[in-house]
Order: C-alpha cells, then structure tokens, then sequence
C-alpha cells in the first residue's frame, strides 16, 4: 500500500536525522477557517511533518474533547460541507509533500455512501482514513473497498484491549496503528511513563505496523519518549491550542520547541 | 415472537437497524456489559429481585384506569391508560433505572452517569443512586436545564452533579455525546445509564427488558378491566424507551395496532420538529452508537429539531421500532405542540389526569382516532409521565396569569433577600 511504503522511506529517513520520531499532525477542516488551515499547514511543512489529519467537522463528536468539540461545531456553522472538505484536501495534496489521512466519524462516510466517499478519498489524494466511531466489526464492506482503492483504513489499539482483541484489530489493519496512549477523550494530557510504554510493547506483539501514539503529546521530552519506544507521534490539540492563543507565531513557537 | 433472540441476523440489529458502534476504548466495557447482562436475563431470580424492588420502592404494579368521562365526551372508543405516572419519581424512567442499578451493582461499579432531556431520567437516576450508595453525575443540555428546572432541583437536593451541557443545540443529543466522553475516561468504576432504548448494544435490547414490564401487567389489567384486548394501544415516542415496553406485551396479539407518536413540534419540515418516522424528514445513518432513522442532513450532520416536549426532542430513535415499522407492526403519527396542549387541558378538565407533555402525544392522537371509532372498541395509551414537572412549560403554553403574579411574587421576594 502507498502508505506503508511513504512510512517506511520516512522511517529510513530519521535514521540520518536528529528527529526522534516521525510526526503526524490534525486539522479540522474549515476552522477556524479555510485560509487559516491552508497557513497552518504551511507551517507544519516547514517544519517537515510526515503526516496530517484533515477532520471532516461532524455535529456529534464524541470521541473529541472541548477544544476539537468547538472547532467541528464552529466549522459547521461556518458552511463547511463535505464536498469543501474533499476540495480543500485535493489542493492540499497537490501542494504539500506530508501525505494526508482522512480523520471523521463514520456517518460522514455513510451518509455519502461507502464507494463514493473511498473513491473521492482516492482522487482527492489521501492516504488514509481514522474513523473512530467504527469499530472494525463493523467495518469489514469499508475495509474491502479500501483495500481495491489502496487506502489504509487505520486501526485503534487501546490499553483496555484484551491480547485477543489487539490480535484482531492487528489483522485488520493497515498503514500504521494508531495507539491510544490513555483513557479520555482528545486534548487531555498524558503522562508519557512505563504504563505508556508497556502497552505499546503489548501492541507490538501483534503487529510489525508503524505504530502512532495519541493523545495529549505536547513537548519534545514527549517525542522523545514516543521515538524510544514507537514511530509517529501524533500532534492535535496542543497545536490548536497553540493557533488558538497567537496564530502562525504560536504554531511556529510550538513547533520550534517541539522539533528542537 | 422474541423480538431478541437475533435469529435472523447479527446480535444487536433488528432488520438494517441496531449494532454497537462505539470507540474502540469502550470495546472492553460494552462487552462486560453484554456478559453481565446475558447472565441477568437468564436468572430468573434477578428478574424477580427487581419485581420486588419495583414493588416495594416505586408502587408497582401501576393500574389501568379507565376513562369513563372522557370516552362519553368523545363519544368514540372506551379510553384506558396505563399509570406510569404512578411511579415513584413520576415516570416510566425508573423502571429502567432500577434495572440497571441491579445491573451496575452486580458490576462492582461504584459511579453512575446518565444524560437526560426532560430531566425524568436523570431524576430516576439520582434517586436510584442515592438508594444504592453510588456517586452519580447527570449531563443535561442547558436549554433543558432551563425548562425542566423542577427536576434539576431534585436531582441536586438528592445528591446529583448536574452538568448544564453548553455544545450543540445543549438538548439531549448533546448530553448524550457528553456521557460518552466520560464514559471513554472513568468506564472502570462508571455504568452509563442510558435511558431509553437507543444507543450501542446491548442498551435497546436491555432497556426495552426492564421496560417490558409495563406490557407484561397492561396486558393482564385490560383483559380484567376492559374485557378484551384493546384494539389499538399508543404511546409517545422520545428515544422509544416506553413505546416498546408497552408494546411488547401485545405483540403477539396481532389484531392490536400498536400506535407510536412523535413529537410533531411546530408541524412538517425540517427543524420544526422531531419526528423520524411520521415526517419525511429523516434518513438512515449512524451516530451515538446505532444504526437507525436520524433528523440530518446530506453531510449526516444532525438538524435542529424541536418540540414542546424536552424528553421527545431528540434527533434518533429506537432501531427496534424502526425495524417494526418497516414490518407494518408498529404505525408511526406525529402530533404538533397545538394539538399536545389541547388534549392536556382536555384530559385535566375531564379526568383531573395531568399527563406529562410527552406522554401527552399519545393522549392526542388516541384522542383524534378514538372519536372516530365504535363504542364497543378499547384503546390504551401509556401515560409514561405525569406534568408537575412540566409546571413552568404549561403554565407558558396556557398562559396562566395567577401562575405569573406567584413566579413575580417569589422573584420579588429573592431579589429583596438579595
Ligand atoms: C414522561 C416521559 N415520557 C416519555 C419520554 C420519552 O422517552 P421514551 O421514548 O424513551 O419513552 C420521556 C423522556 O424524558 C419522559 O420523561
């Protein structure tokens, strides 16, 4: 899959670099607004990030803390429809060289139509898609279109998971894991410890997949961390949380002590 | 005819419509939930613990009363209501509530949340956890908050957390959503007490258990009071939680119509209600763990909905009884706020009855179709609430003047206390 091979290039890459792990970072599509996406992405360019999330706003985020919350409910109020999400995501892909995975809540994608939204997923130039609201019981039609069409459906792994789950979720994913280092919804902060690291070990039992760990990461101790013991680390809140307080010079700033 | 025994398809879908679509983190606490549940429902002495505990706390079995008045005032069918009003707390709701506690008791779980619109749920809930010893935290939109006050206050004055929720449109959708977000951080020691029969499974098929007792004593109590089966039985539709606890003691009598009604709000057209079935208005999708009929748009993105009654406004609605509609079993009506409103001041004045403005839907449209049967015919309707708690909104909607000069009275008093 082209995912899995834009991974392992980046990994190869760090090698030679002082980064420690690759980097994935969120936007949520037409939040604050459109122009202030397309500048923040420019920065996230700049800064070499391998990974972003374009999130599809849905009007019932429940796997989202507060500031993900008012971002997709802001969007929604702003006009944003899926066909500017799918828009905005093919100028994205035609300019930028991080590849881009689709982020949202499954009833955008049903209320589309399974086949339709994969196949303008695949024209608009992702990679990718996180759905997650759709656990992978139920997402065995998705998957198969997805796999026709070359696009990873990426799989959570979760430290409530029993082994026999993550053996099953591990079979049905691809591109990369996405681990969730904790508990809770986005935005909240984890501590980076032994228990973070263990249950990524435990992931690894089952999978020879990049692994990407979410949820609260925020300095560069916990980037550090994260390349010790797994692949991507996955940037969303404190980034918007940054943008928040002082735009481009706040995302910069973040940036710069992030990836120093 | 088990409507659960998910023969024909997948555990936890009836027809299209059900499963359980939850974040992975939940994946470990949903099927606990199921495990446990599964052993409750084999246990016959776990279904006659909570008889006894319905007996003994909340007054069951309610009655079935017949309405002599307002039957002859129509002129039409002979009119019959099952009493959940009677019920400690008021409402249906505590059926469920006290299921679940058993359940969450069983657990080893120490936390109950719960979302609620009309607050009747959330008062169950505080009450359920007050007698149990567990902590509890109730999500209420803020708009409801602010029409259902009566409840809030009781749910406080009974050891509640109240949570004024402020996303979305701040009605039960958005409470919902924020009982999910919890859940996702304390599922360990937490039960979600979801309160009606939507939601991932196993929660319709658990919640429509525990309600089915209101069907298990209607049928009985008619059979001796009316004589016969009634020929068509109704019941408001929110979530669907009392619909499908009335309606499956009855379906088996196939020559029962089993009539739901939808909160018709402001009339046909989207945003002017909240009615899935009735209207046109809505379409199949997935959010808040089911597959079923929502209120969206073509980005599946929620609508604004709207009605008189807060425990009817709600965008989804139970997979259950879409999965009947479909099988032309279950026929769905909607019913506007003026039509709500008209029957409540009927069913007071010729009964002294004071329905709660949800179960006042069912009131309404029985009202409409009694009149136009025979004498010899017999309808049900579940009155699942009583109105005291809807005091502020009716007293609104009738616009009642020495209602106004007490609430100015007291604001005077609080404001010179201040
Ligand atoms: C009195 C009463 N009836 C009906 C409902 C609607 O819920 P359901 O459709 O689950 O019975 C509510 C909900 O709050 C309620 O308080």
């Amino acid at each position: 899959m082209p995912l899995n091979n834009y991974l392992a290039e980046r990994k190869q890459a760090l090698q030679t670099s002082k980064r420690p792990a690759m980097i994935m970072t969120h936007v949520v599509c037409g939040y604050p607004s459109f122009e202030a996406n397309w500048k923040a992405l420019e920065i996230m360019d700049s800064f070499g990030v391998d990974l972003v999330e374009l999130q599809f706003p849905f009007s019932e985020p429940s796997a989202d803390g507060p500031l993900f919350v008012k971002a997709n409910q802001e969007a929604i109020s702003n006009g944003v429809h899926v066909n500017d999400c799918f828009e905005f995501m093919a100028k994205v892909t035609a300019k930028f060289s991080f590849k881009v995975i689709m982020m949202g809540y499954y009833n955008t994608v049903f209320k589309t139509g399974l086949e339709n939204f994969m196949q303008r997923l695949k024209a608009a130039g992702a990679y990718g898609f996180i759905l997650p609201d759709l656990p992978v019981d139920e997402a065995g039609e998705l998957h198969q279109l997805a796999r026709e069409l070359d696009l990873a459906p990426i799989v959570l792994m979760t430290p409530t998971n029993t082994d026999a789950r993550l053996e099953q979720l591990a079979s049905c994913a691809n591109g990369f894991i996405y681990t969730v280092a904790r508990k809770g919804v986005t935005g909240s902060g984890t501590n980076m410890n032994t228990q973070v690291s263990d249950f990524i070990q435990r992931c690894q039992k089952f999978t020879d997949l990049p692994l990407a760990v979410g949820f609260g990461v925020s300095t560069a101790e916990d980037v550090t961390f994260i390349g010790k013991h797994a692949d991507i680390a996955v940037i969303g809140t404190a980034a918007l949380k940054a943008w928040e307080a002082n735009n481009e010079k706040g995302l910069r700033d973040f940036f710069t002590q992030l990836l120093s | 005819m088990d409507l659960f025994d998910f023969k024909d398809g997948r555990e936890g879908y009836y027809g299209k419509y059900g499963g359980t679509f939850l974040p992975e983190i939940l994946h470990s606490t949903i099927e606990e939930l199921k495990a446990e549940f599964r052993k409750a429902k084999a246990d016959p002495a776990f279904w006659q613990e909570f008889m006894a505990l319905m007996q003994s706390y909340s007054g069951r079995p309610t009655p079935v009363t017949h309405l002599a008045n307002l039957s002859n005032q129509l002129g039409g069918a002979q009119i019959y209501v099952k009493r959940e009003d009677l019920n400690h707390t008021g409402s249906h709701k505590i059926n469920n509530v006290m299921g679940q506690g058993l359940l969450a008791k069983r657990m080893g779980k120490t936390r109950v949340i719960a979302e609620t619109g009309a607050g009747q749920h959330g008062y169950a809930t505080a009450t359920m956890a007050a007698r149990f010893g567990f902590e509890s935290k109730i999500y209420m939109g803020a708009v409801d908050v602010a029409r259902q006050r009566p409840n809030v206050f009781w749910m406080e004055n009974m050891g509640s957390e109240v949570v004024a929720v402020t996303d979305g449109q701040q009605t039960l959708k958005d409470a919902i959503n924020e009982c999910l977000r919890d859940w996702v951080t304390n599922m360990d020691n937490t039960h979600y007490v979801l309160g009606t029969a939507c939601g991932p499974h196993p929660f319709p098929e658990m919640v429509s258990w525990f309600q089915s007792i209101i069907g298990r004593e209607a049928r009985e109590q008619i059979l001796t009071s009316a004589g016969k089966l009634p020929d068509r039985i109704f019941a408001c539709v929110g979530g669907g939680s009392n619909a499908i606890g009335l309606f499956q003691g009855f379906m088996d009598d196939k020559e029962v119509q089993l009539v739901g009604c939808e909160a018709g709000g402001f009339g046909p057209g989207k945003g002017n209600h909240a009615s899935r079935l009735a209207y046109k208005d809505a379409s199949i999708g997935v959010a808040q763990g089911m597959k079923t009929y929502f209120l969206q748009n073509d980005d599946g993105n929620m609508l604004e909905t709207h009605s008189v009654a807060a425990g009817l406004d709600y965008i989804g609605v139970n997979p259950v009884l879409v999965h009947l509609w479909e099988e032309d079993r279950v026929r769905f009506e909607a019913v506007t706020d003026a039509q709500v409103t008209e029957a409540l001041k009927v069913t007071m004045r010729s009964e002294g009855l004071i329905p709660a403005l949800e179960s006042s839907h069912g009131f309404a449209q029985a009202i409409i179709e009694a009149k136009e049967m025979s004498k010899d015919e017999v309808v049900l309707i579940n009155m699942s609430g009583r109105g005291d708690k809807d005091i502020f909104t009716i007293a609104d909607a009738l616009d009642d003047n020495h209602w106004k000069e007490f609430i100015k009275q007291k604001a005077d008093a609080y404001s010179s206390e201040a």
